[in-house]
């Protein structure tokens, strides 16, 4: 025992050596991890270059891989390591209660700047009167539809699920018929992942039937209009949408609806950009709209996304981390993001730029969609919220692929959410 | 019976072929992708159609690719290397010395060869932090000893225990102390079966992702494996499958190329730890 | 005689020195942790803080609970639906892969063990599947496997054997059968590497007795070569199923998320670090960890393997 604290010192004491002569002396090398990468590495340098020449200080972009489910378990396991070696993380919107604990509290530093965004978003970062996180940018689905299929057929974009799947079925089966084998009505994201919870979500509270768990805590996800809604969903796979919708996230979608074989597509913005870019096949052949509601007076429902910047209280140099946080979620940065890369701004006044609306025109055209939206229930939930979220798209999943009817898998998923809640969550 | 005999050969060399091409298509099918950029990737090809070394260029020119294919070789390098440091000298107590308990130690190192490692991350993970050597490679070489040297010991002992006795005998008459015997005896006899268990060591200490994934933070010190379980495409939600295939292509072919160089070592090694390596 | 005591006892002492290192290397990285994960699990630990747990007992793997409302329930991992559907996952996982990589390692391992043109080259084209590392044989199999892009739709459609494309990855009837394919590709050259090895023990003469006599094939691989090969076969076997218990990468790229191919691996691991529960997770993990002492101590025992090898003087 002796020998094993002995050369747990010395080994500890190296490391401390080699870490402090790794550290600048002046300026500040941060290091921010984020999962949107490629050519938002590129992005990312131009993005913070204002900074990087105005404090002195360089950031390090470190990418993460695509998956949300993915990223939140590795940044988990880093900040309860104490791991200096990342100062900011982005983090997803649902995070906030879960990592509270190991982030800087941003309320005093963000005293100005937190009143210019939408109250909601900075509302959903808060965590018992903490500033966990400040927004950067916001994410809300929207029903993508082909725009020279609809005409074809002269049919309008649709207004409810049913009339949806009514249009969807009607071209996928006459443009099936002169050929077009591979052609689907419509595409969306199945996979039992986070996506599947956002796009479950939509169905559900679309149709009135609730978001899983309410504001107050109760467990309201087994109710008729749910299972009405599960049961709406499962009749569109192998009819309107292949089976392997089931395996879809968010790229496997988009795979087929840029190569010309989907005629509506449940995608976030980012799709918008990629989708008029020069090698789609449906370049200019789309547009976007609110999604269906379940019945007509019903209101539509989109996920709320959104990404945000955290300091980790483990940063050796939170100074510099606080000024690059607050320079992201500033309007400078925001608007930088909107022109470049289609992220919508959370600053509101940033909706009526005449910058904005001229270089991406479906910004402004998307606030009725994030007006619209709806938060899943990461606040009620607390640290919860993960295990609740693989319930729900587990149950979601085993509806969709026939295992069970919806009413019975929501039965039994409520027994299991009163099982996580325990005594409260 | 010549047409019976030719129709045997024909049906022996149809399996022969369905084998093969079961065995190496996966891997050719990755090369032809590798090869495709675009809306062409989406679009399945038997052949290659066109060959653009674009992907190539970003996985190599991009980020830290490089950097995590030294930390891997670095990482694997020391591993082995500690290993079989330890394993020489205690496969020799093993395989040559009688004494009290053997039996019952070589069973115990057998048993820590088949720890399920996800039994021991959770200690690992706390030992790890205590050391203060998380995001360090010396968190994965640590932790890889685990299970590495439970297997070299394993082979070198297998190995030890067959060559003769008079050679140890003569050394001992001449006075040669256990350490001697060792380095100056048994080392040079042993070079084949301590290339075949470094390579095999090697291999499974390159393709380790769980531990990997857990004990790096920074890109820079991610392991090829874990760079490319965690290669993100350009935007959020997209999936680089043509860089993907064009990493796993780079990350493959050095371990092909030492396999097919040393394969007859290689089965001789398996088959005498009979550990998957 | 008293010199050759001393020189017993020199070695012996100079063994000790030999073994010493290793063991305490051996101690830190595999006992160590063991025992710390063992208690973990009979605490409530979280991830965040570590050294905040305190002792619950077995309540991580069962306990009695009173609702509020008077009702009784049994909670912990040995109630959890959710773990006996990994164990259920784990468990025909591994008896499935391991009988087809038998099988199928068997058929390669008698094609190698012929004499034919081209056999060194064969025996190459084997090894390959083995060397690329599980993460990439992964992914390049998750590419093929990809339902609209995916090549083997595309081959299966072409040859009429499906009418439709198969969402493999996804759909919960396909998911388990996926990651079969995947890990026999991957593992049934291992297989067939050890059955030769087997094999090439065999002498020829024999065979060669047999082909004189007129014995049909068949009949000299049932009532001659198997029963040869068969300790062989068990020690691969064995191996094989141990590692396949614990299977964890191959799932974790391939299939992630879907419930009918989470096995016990990847649910301790999700536990652990996805969700806040490291204790129950580490439960988890010593339950599988136990599962395979099992298992190790079975094969010690029916196996009766010689582990001094003194049996080979």
């Amino acid at each position: 025992m002796m020998m094993l604290t002995g050369r747990a010192l010395r080994t500890a004491a190296t490391a401390a050596m080699l870490a402090g002569l790794g550290a600048p002396v002046m300026a500040d090398e941060l290091f921010y991890v984020s999962g949107a990468v490629g050519n938002a590495v590129e992005n990312f340098k131009e993005l913070v270059k204002p900074w990087e020449e105005a404090t002195g200080h360089t950031v390090t972009l470190v990418p993460m891989p695509a998956s949300t489910t993915d990223q939140f378990g590795q940044y988990r396991l880093w900040l309860a390591a104490g791991a200096a070696d990342i100062d900011l993380y982005q983090t997803d919107v649902i995070w906030a209660p879960q990592l509270a604990d190991h982030f800087v509290d941003l309320t005093e530093v963000a005293k100005d700047l937190a009143p210019t965004h939408f109250p909601s978003i900075i509302e959903s970062q808060t965590v018992n009167g903490k500033l966990v996180a400040l927004p950067i940018f916001t994410d809300a689905p929207a029903l993508y539809y082909r725009t020279d299929l609809l005409e074809k057929y002269g049919k309008t974009p649709p207004k409810t699920w049913a009339e949806l799947a009514e249009t969807a079925k009607f071209i996928q089966d006459a443009e099936r018929a002169e050929g077009q084998a591979d052609l689907w009505g419509f595409v969306w994201q199945g996979n039992a992942y986070e996506g599947l919870t956002c796009n479950a979500l939509e169905w559900v509270k679309s149709f009135g039937g609730g978001q899983i768990v309410e504001p107050d805590g109760t467990i309201s996800v087994n109710n008729e209009n749910a299972a009405a809604a599960l049961e709406m969903a499962k009749s569109w796979v192998g009819t309107i949408s292949p089976d392997g919708v089931l395996a879809y996230q968010e790229e496997e979608a988009r795979g087929v609806w840029q190569t010309g074989n989907a005629v509506f597509m449940r995608n976030w913005p980012y799709a918008y950009g990629l989708g008029n870019g020069d090698d789609s096949a449906v370049k200019g052949k789309f547009g976007v709209t609110t999604l269906p509601v379940g019945k007509e007076g019903d209101t539509s429902a989109a996920t709320l996304g959104g990404w945000n910047v955290a300091v980790s209280k483990y940063s050796t140099k939170q100074d510099a981390a606080i000024s690059l946080a607050l320079y992201l979620a500033g309007p400078e940065a925001q608007k930088q993001r909107a022109i470049n890369e289609s992220n919508l701004p959370t600053i509101i006044s940033l909706y009526d730029d005449p910058d904005i609306a001229a270089a991406q025109p479906i910004i402004p055209q998307w606030k009725d969609v994030f007006l619209n939206a709806v938060p899943r229930p990461s606040a009620p939930t607390l640290g919860k919220y993960n295990e609740v979220s693989a319930k729900f798209w587990s149950a979601v999943h085993n509806t969709l692929s026939g295992n069970g009817s919806a009413a019975e898998n929501l039965e039994l998923l409520e027994l299991e959410l009163s099982d996580i809640k325990g005594s409260g969550w | 019976m010549t047409a019976r005999k030719l129709i045997g050969n024909i049906a022996f060399y149809a399996l022969v072929l369905v084998i093969v091409v079961f065995a190496v298509f996966p891997f050719y099918y990755a090369i032809v992708t590798s090869f495709s950029t675009g809306t062409q990737l989406f679009q399945v090809n038997y052949w290659p159609t066109s060959f653009s070394w674009a992907n190539y260029e970003s996985v190599l020119g991009g980020r830290n690719f490089l950097r995590s294919v030294w930390n891997s070789v670095f990482i694997a390098t020391l591993t082995v290397s500690f290993a079989l440091f330890l394993a020489v000298t205690a496969s020799y107590a093993l395989a040559r010395v009688r004494f009290r308990g053997r039996g019952l130690l070589l069973m115990m190192i057998l048993a820590v060869s088949m720890f399920p490692q996800i039994a021991v991350l959770a200690g690992l993970f706390e030992l790890v932090r205590f050391l203060g050597i998380f995001n360090t490679p010396y968190a994965m070489i640590m932790s890889y000893v685990i299970f590495t040297l439970p297997f070299t010991v394993w082979v070198l002992t297998t190995f030890m225990r067959d060559l003769p006795v008079e050679i140890e005998e003569a050394a001992i008459v001449d006075g040669a102390t256990p350490w001697v015997i060792i380095t100056k005896v048994f080392l040079p006899l042993l070079w084949p079966a301590l290339v075949t268990t470094g390579l095999l060591a090697f291999i499974g200490a390159w393709n380790e992702f769980l531990f990997a994934l857990t004990f790096t933070s920074s890109e820079t010190t991610r392991t090829v494996p874990v760079a490319i379980g965690l290669l993100s495409g350009a935007s959020q939600q997209e999936i680089p499958w043509g860089p993907i295939m064009a990493a796993s292509v780079i990350v493959t072919v050095p371990l092909i190329i030492l396999v097919l160089i040393f394969q007859r070592k290689i089965v001789a090694g398996l088959t005498a730890g009979g550990v998957k390596g | 005689m008293a010199s050759e005591l001393s020189l017993s006892r020199q070695r012996q002492r100079a063994a000790f020195w030999f073994l010493a290192p290793m063991l305490a290397a051996l101690f830190c990285v595999a006992a160590w942790p063991l025992i710390r994960t063992i208690w973990f699990s009979l605490t409530d630990t979280t991830l965040s803080d570590l050294y905040g747990g305190e002792w619950i007992g077995f309540d991580n793997y069962l306990s009695l609970r009173v609702l509020e409302s008077g009702r009784w329930v049994w909670r912990g991992t040995l109630v959890d639906p959710a773990w006996w559907n990994a164990v259920w996952n784990t468990v025909r996982f591994a008896f499935v892969s391991v009988f087809f990589e038998t099988i199928l390692g068997l058929i390669v391992a008698l094609v190698l063990n012929a004499e034919f043109k081209g056999r060194g080259f064969v025996r190459a084209a084997i090894l390959i599947p083995w060397a690329i590392p599980t993460i990439v044989s992964a992914k390049m199999w998750a590419w093929m496997l990809n339902d609209q892009f995916g090549i083997i739709n595309d081959i299966l459609l072409g040859l009429g054997l499906i009418d439709q494309k198969i969402a493999w990855t996804a759909s919960t009837d396909t998911a388990m059968t996926a990651v079969l394919i995947v890990d026999i590709w991957k593992t049934t050259p291992f297989m067939a590497l050890l059955i030769l090895a087997g094999l090439q023990m065999v002498p020829r003469d024999i065979y060669e007795a047999a082909r004189l006599d007129g014995v049909n094939p068949v009949k000299v691989f049932f009532k001659i070569t198997l029963p040869l090969i068969r300790p062989a076969l068990a020690v691969a076997i064995i191996f094989r199923m141990l590692d396949a218990l614990r299977i964890f990468d191959l799932v974790y790229v391939l299939t992630p998320n879907s419930a009918a191919t989470k096995t016990m691996s990847v649910i301790s691991r999700e536990n652990m670090i996805d969700f806040d529960k490291f204790a129950y997770g580490a439960a988890q993990s010593t339950l599988l960890f136990a599962i395979i002492a099992v298992f190790v101590s079975l094969y010690i025992w029916l196996g009766k393997v010689d582990l001094s090898g003194e049996g080979q003087r």
